[in-house]
């Protein structure tokens, strides 16, 4: 009995100290957080994707806020939610031009293996074994990297091998762009150009024997293409998206089928 | 109620031993099983557990620098106060740790915000980490001098950080192998599975 008011009072006056200290240190060292980018913290998607280019929709966010940018670098924000953060913030938002990914091979099941994998389930791991399973070092593996790259459930392998963009769930962000070991993915813009759908820098007679539609590197393209937007680069044809004016004449002439218009 | 209760404050054996056994012969994860949910928990990838091993590190050994006055110079009957209020210790321990790192977490947020984003999130998990509180009783418990108590924890730090990035390293090879078995709430079990592998083999080494 005679150690119960010590007791007490040594541990009251250590309470008392530790919490009259946290009081003082979050009087200190108070962080003022800015309502405004709570609220807009509320508003946005909240994918952490990283298209705009920072870490997070938190980060975002701050530099909205603080205008460093405009929240059009938001490629994730459907027309909706632009409106509300537009109220929110005091300004008028026009949604950039919807993009997506396109795959710059159409090899799959085109493309002959050149063995049976058995191994973990991703592009990245089949890599490492002997390049890749595919003929062609340069197309698409298959494993889907993409696939789970995806925030927005956007994308799948299709029947054919080859990752198809389900455009309606797609938010444009570059994930999977990102993703690709392979480098066989590219962000397009909605309408229109026109891309040669090949990656494979292989000599012509050796893409022939392996893939139905891989770009051979014949220059038939370049020769018609009236605006001169197409150059061959490392037996691949190219087409400069700033010549091109969509008109189309390349794709009835190649030979390979390797050229499309989105 | 003499003065000569209160252990010196610096060593004046040699304090290495100490040292190696907090880091490897008497490893807090390995040997003595504290700290086992964060152990668990975290090393699924190795930026999560090099996070908490940095933060477990820093606080084990403030938490040393902190609870070896408050225990001689106000709980021992040594004290000023001549009580033997020894029985108070783990309330008190519990109570200045879970403040300090509430204090730090306020400081590191206001002056470096970088820091709080990769460090800042492990500290309120690890305010009454079991690991944390059993360094700080044993110092109390083995009569270890200022200097030795500090080092020691110090020493229970880093045996906690390598024993995470190591079994963090292994079990980021798993999750790549092809089996169904590794991943989801079987993944769990095996996961113990290696745990206690890794606990054997350690043994068996140690007491070589």
């Amino acid at each position: 009995m005679t150690l119960m008011l010590p007791a007490v009072a040594v541990l009251g006056a250590l309470g008392l100290a530790m919490a009259a200290m946290l009081v003082w240190a979050s009087k200190v060292f108070y962080v003022p957080t800015d309502p405004i980018v709570d609220a807009l913290i509320e508003l946005m998607p909240g994918a952490n994707c990283g298209a705009c280019g920072y870490p997070g929709c938190a980060d975002a966010a701050e530099h909205i806020v603080a205008g460093d940018v405009t929240p059009d670098v938001c490629t994730s924000c459907d027309a909706e939610t632009f409106e509300l953060i537009g109220e929110l913030l005091g300004m008028e938002i026009s949604a950039a031009e919807p993009t997506y990914p396109i795959t710059l091979c159409q090899g799959g099941t085109n493309c002959k293996d050149r063995y049976d994998y058995i191994g973990a389930d991703t592009c990245r791991a089949a890599i490492l074994l002997a390049g890749t399973k595919k003929a062609c070092s340069y197309g698409c593996i298959g494993l889907g990297d993409c696939v789970r790259a995806c925030m927005f459930d956007a994308i799948e392998i299709a029947d054919n091998g080859l990752p198809k963009i389900k455009k309606y769930n797609c938010k444009g962000c570059g994930a999977c762009v990102r993703e690709c070991p392979q480098q066989v993915l590219t962000i397009a813009k909605e309408h229109g150009p026109v891309y040669v759908v090949c990656s494979s820098h292989d000599k012509g007679k050796y893409v022939k024997e392996i893939c139905e539609f891989g770009c051979i590197g014949c220059g038939i393209c370049k020769k018609n293409c009236p605006e001169g937007a197409i150059k061959l680069v490392k037996a691949v044809a190219v087409i400069d998206q700033e010549k091109c004016t969509q008109c189309g004449t390349c794709i009835g002439v190649c030979p390979r089928n390797a050229i499309v218009k989105l | 109620m003499t003065d000569a209760l209160i252990p010196a404050l610096m060593p004046t054996e040699n304090i290495f031993p100490i040292f190696v056994e907090a880091m490897f012969t008497k490893n807090f994860l390995l040997v003595m099983f504290l700290g086992l949910c964060s152990y668990v928990g975290l090393t699924t990838n190795s930026d999560t557990s090099k996070g908490m091993s940095m933060a477990v590190t820093f606080v084990m050994t403030m938490s040393a620098i902190l609870t070896w006055p408050i225990y001689y110079y106000l709980l021992s009957d040594a004290s000023f106060l001549g009580n033997d209020l020894t029985f108070l210790k783990t309330i008190c321990f519990i109570l200045v740790i879970a403040a300090f790192v509430q204090l730090v977490e306020f400081i590191i947020r206001k002056f470096s915000p970088p820091l709080y984003r990769s460090l800042g999130i492990y500290l309120p998990l690890i305010s009454t980490n079991c690991a944390v509180l059993g360094v700080v009783l044993l110092n109390i418990q083995e009569g270890y001098t200022y200097g030795a108590s500090i080092l020691y924890a110090f020493g229970a730090g880093l045996g906690y950080s390598w024993v995470m990035l190591a079994t963090a390293a292994v079990r980021e090879k798993l999750i790549m192998r092809d089996v169904q078995l590794f991943s989801g709430f079987i993944g769990a079990f095996f996961a113990a599975m290696m745990a206690a592998l890794i606990v054997a083999s350690y043994f068996a080494v140690v007491k070589l």
